[in-house]
């Protein structure tokens, strides 16, 4: 009895040890890649701060580009990429919270909104650059609007529609039937509904995708420059406030531009050290955007969801 | 109340100046609502319209036979070639070995992050990848020009200034937190029932993850990579920059060659008449590009939801 | 001593015809509804009195909720709800339940409460103010007046006097329930709905609430659905007792419960099923 008894205890203890060692071993693969992910990762930041972190000055901030690389600057690029995220946020935001309403709340679940929403999925996959073929062919050439920046606020827009509709629906998604039932039972309608308790309800998950979106924004080149927008851009467009009246005008809407990302495009194409240490420079300061900007959608996220709900 | 009064209580709500003028904007905003809805439909179709239509002058003047089996692109050139081929190979070499890097790293994440992971290891680990999904493509491009690939020279023989391995290998670095989200929520979402049932029989937690858990979530899994296969086809930036702008149809990685996206971009550069043959040039190599992406996207969706209904 | 009628198997009972000078409220007629393919309520027909507190008990399952939801239309924001038949309102007769009858008016007529508390994401005063404004009721004294009175009526305002511009959320779960009270009761409804109002609640939040649904019953007619037979027993004047989506039974809480005529009616009662 003790032999047959030790015996299925030697194997089972093997097995054992086996699946243990199994598991250890994944668990080791598993954090090893995610060790060389990181490590990748921060390479990267760790060149681009190496090369460009000492080009940053006051003057680089506010030179324009220039054929020496001594004396270029980003000036006219973060200029022209802070307008341009003006427009595109001012257009996104409200249509795609718009477009997401009206599927959470209104949409019947019949073919035509199973098409819309099949719609939206596949905008959200089409590569940035049929954006700017859409762009170039429709508002430049078709409406003739030209290069400007009002074209390059759209086109952003419609390229992160998707992002701000599927933001929109799976917030108002998580509101609780509860609030909907309430709501309604003291007589709102539908749009006093939809304005005064499911919107407020939502903003935080709103407002994170709409960050989201603007982050990815800044950071498209292949759009713009499918547009057209020239890489060397020596002026800014037409200040928006001035002295006399109207005091506000909208002419810099209709400026020719250029932006970050496409100034570090531009520099990193060109042969010279010299202007890949103002491409570095520029690196820095987009991904210290667009983190930052994803770090505070984050931020907001978390500090949001805790005043809504007890 | 008096009975009078009673009787026409609903028809003085029905009648009160404020409660219509309610429901009039009731039915505006619903009326501007499904518009912005509309809107997105309306945008899929100017794509197709702007992509078609300005494309038809390439494909009027250049036979279709040529455009597909031509193995020269050169549409600039007074001996101009319209091959899309060259183009094609390009963007399916650079994708191909984003999948070859992002498949398995993917699924060793994805599988670690939702199997074996604890919650707080998770939580650290997932600013990570969301810090590398926010990285503008232009700084990876940067990054695999200026960087990785004279770091790459020294250890790959015959790798030259510009190529397709380096760009190929970043890109799959860029899609991995998609694919990684995607197909980290489909395993999550296969039933605690299952794991248990693998553990009662005595399997490890790798066995379990592997002849289990990822069967349970393949058609979720497999979309990620359908989707993130799109995403790497679709890719401009990175592969403007570090794989040249020379059209090139080749087998071999370790040369340069320009991608659609990179064609189209390297054209909008320069002059583009409107209305000239090389102008529609670009569009008649987006059309491709939109036809391919839309079948890897439709593919990817259905899959999702199929995944979505089984579970 | 009155023979009682035994009737042993359960039907579809014509209420007992009401006196004459009995006001009623409301009037169930044959009232039938589905959610898509299944039918849940089979020909109801029953009073609500005026001014009184009415009960549906019944079953898991029985369809109480189901009637109760009708009253004020509620089912119409989930696809495939369909009526037939009448809830008449009285006096002119206007059914609720008809498809030219506009529900969110209907809303604006019949307050409910439901299981769960559930207050605005609001201050206490915006919360009972809410549906006013949907009204259109906006003149500041007017509004401060009436969300006095109804957190009166709620039995809450001593409570909530000093904090009205404080979040509903601060509150206990039976002070945001008799908040709800209130808010179902600032527009002073014609009817007030409560849908197993006390079935989430702590004993003494729930006696707290009981206590003042009998007082509510002089300012508007009370239509309360419960699992609690003993909180039936307590508060309501007259009680129906619902089974698989039919009326068994309807008639003066008293008889109900002392003396029922309908076999099953006496079966729920003394705990023989349900």
């Amino acid at each position: 009895m003790t032999a047959i008894t030790a015996d299925v205890g030697d194997n089972t203890r093997r097995l054992v040890e086996a699946k243990r060692r199994q598991d250890l071993i994944f668990g080791v693969v598993g954090i090893f890649v995610l060790v060389v992910v990181m490590g990748l990762l921060m390479t990267l930041v760790a060149d681009l701060l190496i090369d460009g972190l000492g080009r940053i000055t006051p003057e680089f901030l506010t030179s324009f580009p220039s054929r020496r690389a001594a004396n270029a600057g980003v000036l006219s690029a973060w200029v022209g990429t802070t307008l341009v995220m003006i427009v595109t946020a001012a257009i996104a935001v409200p249509l795609g919270v718009g477009a997401g309403l009206y599927l959470e709340e209104y949409a019947a679940k019949n073919v035509l909104t199973d098409a819309i929403e099949i719609n939206v999925s596949n905008l959200a996959g089409v590569p940035s650059i049929i954006y700017g073929l859409l762009a170039l062919g429709f508002f430049v050439y078709a409406l003739d609007m030209g290069q400007t920046i009002l074209v390059g606020g759209l086109v952003l827009s419609l390229l992160i529609l998707p992002i701000v509709i599927v933001a929109t629906r799976e917030a108002v998604r998580a509101i609780p039937s509860a609030l909907r039932e309430s709501a309604y039972g003291i007589g709102a309608n539908r749009w006093q509904v939809m304005w005064s308790y499911i919107l407020p309800s939502a903003r935080p998950g709103i407002l994170t995708g709409a960050i989201v979106g603007l982050s990815r924004a800044i950071g498209e080149t292949a759009p713009i420059i499918t547009i057209g927008a020239l890489t060397y851009i020596a002026f800014l467009p037409p200040a928006p406030i001035s002295a006399e009246p109207p005091f506000i005008n909208f002419e810099w809407l209709n400026s020719p531009f250029t932006v970050m990302p496409i100034q570090m495009f531009n520099w990193t194409s060109r042969p010279q050290a010299d202007f890949h240490v103002n491409a570095a420079a520029t690196g820095v300061l987009l991904l210290a955007m667009t983190l930052m900007m994803n770090g505070f959608a984050i931020y907001l996220r978390y500090r949001l969801r805790r005043t809504v709900r007890t | 109340m008096t009975a009078e009064a009673q009787i026409s209580e609903y028809q003085a709500l029905r009648n009160s100046a404020f409660l219509r003028r309610g429901r009039i904007l009731a039915a505006v905003m619903q009326a501007v609502l499904f518009a912005c809805a509309a809107v997105s439909v309306l945008i899929t179709a100017a794509i197709v319209w702007v992509l078609v239509s300005e494309s038809l002058p390439f494909f009027r003047q250049v036979p279709l036979w040529d455009f597909l089996t031509d193995t020269e692109w050169t549409p600039a050139f007074t001996e101009a070639h319209y091959g899309i081929l060259p183009l094609l190979t390009a963007t399916f070499w650079a994708a191909g070995i984003a999948m070859l890097v992002a498949t398995p790293l993917g699924l060793i994440l994805s599988v670690y992050l939702s199997e074996f992971a604890n919650p707080s290891v998770r939580e650290a680990l997932k600013p990570v990848l969301e810090m590398l999904a926010a990285v503008p493509t232009v700084v990876f491009g940067y990054f695999a020009l200026l960087f990785l690939t004279p770091l790459a020279k020294q250890f790959i023989p015959g790798l030259s200034g510009f190529n397709l391995l380096v760009p190929g290998f970043v890109m799959g670095l860029m899609i991995l937190p998609y694919v990684v989200s995607i197909s980290e929520d489909a395993m999550r979402a296969v039933p605690m029932a299952l794991r248990e049932g693998a553990f009662a029989i005595g399997m490890s937690r790798m066995q379990m993850a592997f002849q289990v858990v990822i069967p349970g979530a393949f058609s979720g899994v497999t979309a990620a990579y359908l989707l993130g296969f799109s995403r790497a086809v679709g890719e401009t930036m990175v592969v403007a920059i570090a794989a040249g702008q020379n059209p090139n149809l080749t087998g071999d990685p370790r040369e340069g060659a320009a991608t659609i996206t990179a064609y189209i971009v390297q054209m909008s550069l320069g002059d583009l008449p409107h209305g000239s043959l090389v102008y529609s040039t670009i569009f008649a190599a987006g059309l491709v590009l939109f036809g391919i992406t839309l079948i890897f996207n439709l593919m990817g969706f259905f899959l999702r939801r199929k995944f979505r209904e089984a579970y | 001593m009155n023979e009682t009628l035994h009737i042993t198997s359960p039907a579809v009972t014509t209420p007992p015809p009401t006196p004459s000078d009995v006001s009623i409220r409301a009037r169930v007629s044959e009232l039938n509804f589905w959610y898509g393919k299944f039918q849940a309520l089979h020909s109801v027909s029953m009073p609500i009195q005026d001014n009184k507190v009415t009960a549906i008990i019944g079953p898991s399952g029985c369809g109480k909720s189901t009637l109760l939801r009708c009253f004020n239309r509620i089912h119409d924001l989930y696809p495939g709800a369909r009526y037939e038949g009448a809830i008449e309102l009285m006096p002119d007769g206007l059914n609720l339940v008809s498809r030219s009858v506009d529900p969110i008016l209907v809303r604006l007529m019949v307050g409910m409460v439901f299981q769960k508390p559930n207050p605005f994401p609001k201050s206490i005063y915006e919360n009972v103010a809410a549906g006013l404004y949907v009204r259109g009721i906006r003149n500041r004294s007017e509004v401060d007046g009436r969300v006095e009175h109804a957190l009166k009526q709620a039995a809450i305002w001593e409570e909530v006097q000093d904090r009205l511009k404080k979040p509903a959320y601060e509150l206990s779960g039976g002070q945001q329930q008799r908040l709800c009270i209130a808010r179902a009761l600032a527009p002073e409804p014609k009817l007030l709905l409560l849908d197993e109002p006390t079935s989430a609640l702590d004993p003494i939040a729930t006696a707290k609430i009981e206590s003042l649904i009998a007082d509510l019953a002089n300012d508007v007619t009370v239509v309360i659905v419960t699992h609690n037979m003993g909180q039936a027993a307590r508060i309501s004047d007259q009680t129906a007792f619902m089974h698989l989506g039919k009326l068994v039974e309807y008639g003066e809480t008293e008889q109900i419960f002392t003396n029922p005529t309908v076999d099953q009616t006496r079966d729920y009662i003394t705990g023989r099923f349900g």
